[in-house]
């Protein structure tokens, strides 16, 4: 009988590993909690360093999909683990075939039922469970939800993958847009120190895209480094300047009013010249960072899996087994352990399926 | 009025709404790679005037692309043109192209 893998997490790492996973034989069943599977990645619009469509990453991921069984719109309430396999108890899904959000994650609250809760009996389990974004609202002083005009780069992007225009709440186009870098990263007053990392390149591209948009508009970026750490990261942030003009301002933003036509002032130091600095923009866009995400916490709890400070899940060792957890046959790929860009997401999710089919292979006469 | 003997300190912050972006968009039209600036510091770190004056000249260009031109002719003035802050500039700006620009920008706008 062919092995059966459990994958949690519908995103673009989960589905990148299902798909891999069942074109080598396994029998694959992945798990999403909400009602489709994509992921954040369903959200974007069109992708950095060279701004390929997202949703034609998501077809390429989903066409090697065919074999993978997939179960949207249930939760995970319970895992065990009986010496080398596992039960995933899942909660949520209805029996004529559809399903339902789960409101009660909790597994103590679950009781085994047909119709809600399931047992999914697995050799091996990938958590894919990825990541949450930071909640804007944190950062007050920025004004996030209590200023119209403020509003976070997830929701930009939704305005140009939906093809809205991209007005004032006044209805204006914008004249001057600001975007504020580490918005919920590197802050300690937040509670998370790392850096999120794929939010420096994101307002590099949201800037020349917002300039693409509105050619006469001034955008400033307000930054504390720029991380372009990969490739053709550097040059799009030439691009932004030499060709769109786009102005970058060291200094992380203080805080920021609204006066009373719905424009929003931004104060800020200038650190390259020392000197305090503030001015109106007519929209200002917050790049908010990654956060580890919610439901993984139950799941930790049920393996007995660690997490670092930061909240994301611990791998066995992050250079040699970085796919691996200290239980076996329990793995992990793509954000569930540290921000990561998408196409480091579709490299770990590959790294992961072939851990993955080596464990399970391991057990086949002839092999170590 | 009656002096109470107190004084108003000016604000030193730069309130871009009502800066002086005149001597920037001019001197962009003129050199355009002046928006390349990273603020490295390589140009100000090997500025010859620098070892002698106060001059930085990565400031100089910062303060007048965020509208603040009251140290642009203080600061050309000391300059002594040789070029080594274009010779090391990680970005290819022109900053000796830069210098004769905001001289332009000073002969125009005063």
């Amino acid at each position: 009988m062919e092995h059966s893998v459990i994958v949690i997490g519908g995103g673009v790492s989960g589905m990148t590993a299902a798909g891999m996973l069942a074109q080598q034989g396994f029998n694959v069943t992945l798990l999403e909690k909400e009602a489709e599977t994509g992921g954040h990645a369903a959200r974007w619009d069109r992708l950095f360093p060279d701004r390929k469509k997202a949703s034609e990453v998501l077809d390429f991921i989903r066409k090697g999909m065919s074999r993978v069984k997939v179960i949207t719109g249930i939760t995970v309430v319970n895992i065990t683990r009986n010496d080398k396999e596992f039960t995933v108890v899942t909660r949520g899904q209805v029996a004529d075939g559809g399903s339902q959000m789960a409101d009660i994650p909790h597994p103590a609250s679950c009781i085994p039922h047909p119709a809600s809760c399931i047992p999914h009996p697995a050799s091996c389990i990938l958590l894919a469970t990825g990541y949450e974004l930071f909640e804007a609202r944190k950062k007050e002083e920025y004004g996030y939800g209590i200023y119209n005009n403020v509003i976070t780069s997830a929701e930009l992007e939704d305005k140009f993958r939906s093809g809205s225009p991209i007005l004032t709440s006044e209805g204006k186009p914008p004249a001057r847009i600001g975007i504020v870098h580490c918005v919920g990263s590197r802050d300690e007053k937040v509670g998370n120190l790392y850096c999120s990392k794929v939010c420096c390149v994101t307002g590099v591209k949201q800037a020349i895209e917002l300039k693409e948009m509105y050619p006469a508009s001034e955008v400033f970026n307000f930054y504390m480094d720029l991380r372009m750490f990969d490739r053709h990261f550097e040059e799009l942030y030439y691009e932004a300047q030499q060709k769109w003009g786009v102005s970058f301002i060291r200094g992380r933003l203080s805080e920021c009013a609204e006066n009373p036509d719905g424009s929003i002032i931004v104060k800020t130091e200038d650190t390259l010249t020392g000197k305090p600095l503030k001015m109106t923009v007519d929209l200002l866009v917050l790049l908010t960072g990654f956060v580890p995400g919610r439901g993984m916490a139950s799941i930790s709890a049920m393996l007995g899996l660690t997490t670092g400070a930061d909240g994301f899940t611990n791998s066995a060792d992050s250079h040699t087994l970085n796919n691996s957890t200290e239980i076996p046959g329990i793995f992990l790929a793509g954000a569930v352990k540290g921000p990561v860009s998408i196409s480091e997401s579709i490299a770990d999710a590959r790294a992961a399926a072939i851990q993955i089919e080596v464990y399970l292979n391991s057990d086949k006469p002839g092999n170590d | 009025m009656i002096d109470f003997g107190y004084t108003l300190t000016r604000d030193r912050q730069f309130d871009y709404d009502r800066g002086d972006l005149r001597y920037y968009r001019l001197v962009r039209s003129l050199e355009p790679s002046i928006d390349l600036c990273i603020g490295c510091g390589s140009c100000s770190a090997t500025c010859s005037a620098a070892q002698f004056t106060n001059l930085n000249i990565r400031k100089l260009h910062t303060v007048i692309r965020r509208g603040d031109t009251t140290s642009i002719k203080a600061g050309l003035r000391k300059c002594m043109f040789c070029g080594k802050c274009q010779l090391v500039c990680p970005r290819g700006v022109n900053l000796r192209n830069l210098i004769l620009a905001l001289n332009r920008a000073i002969e125009q706008l005063g």
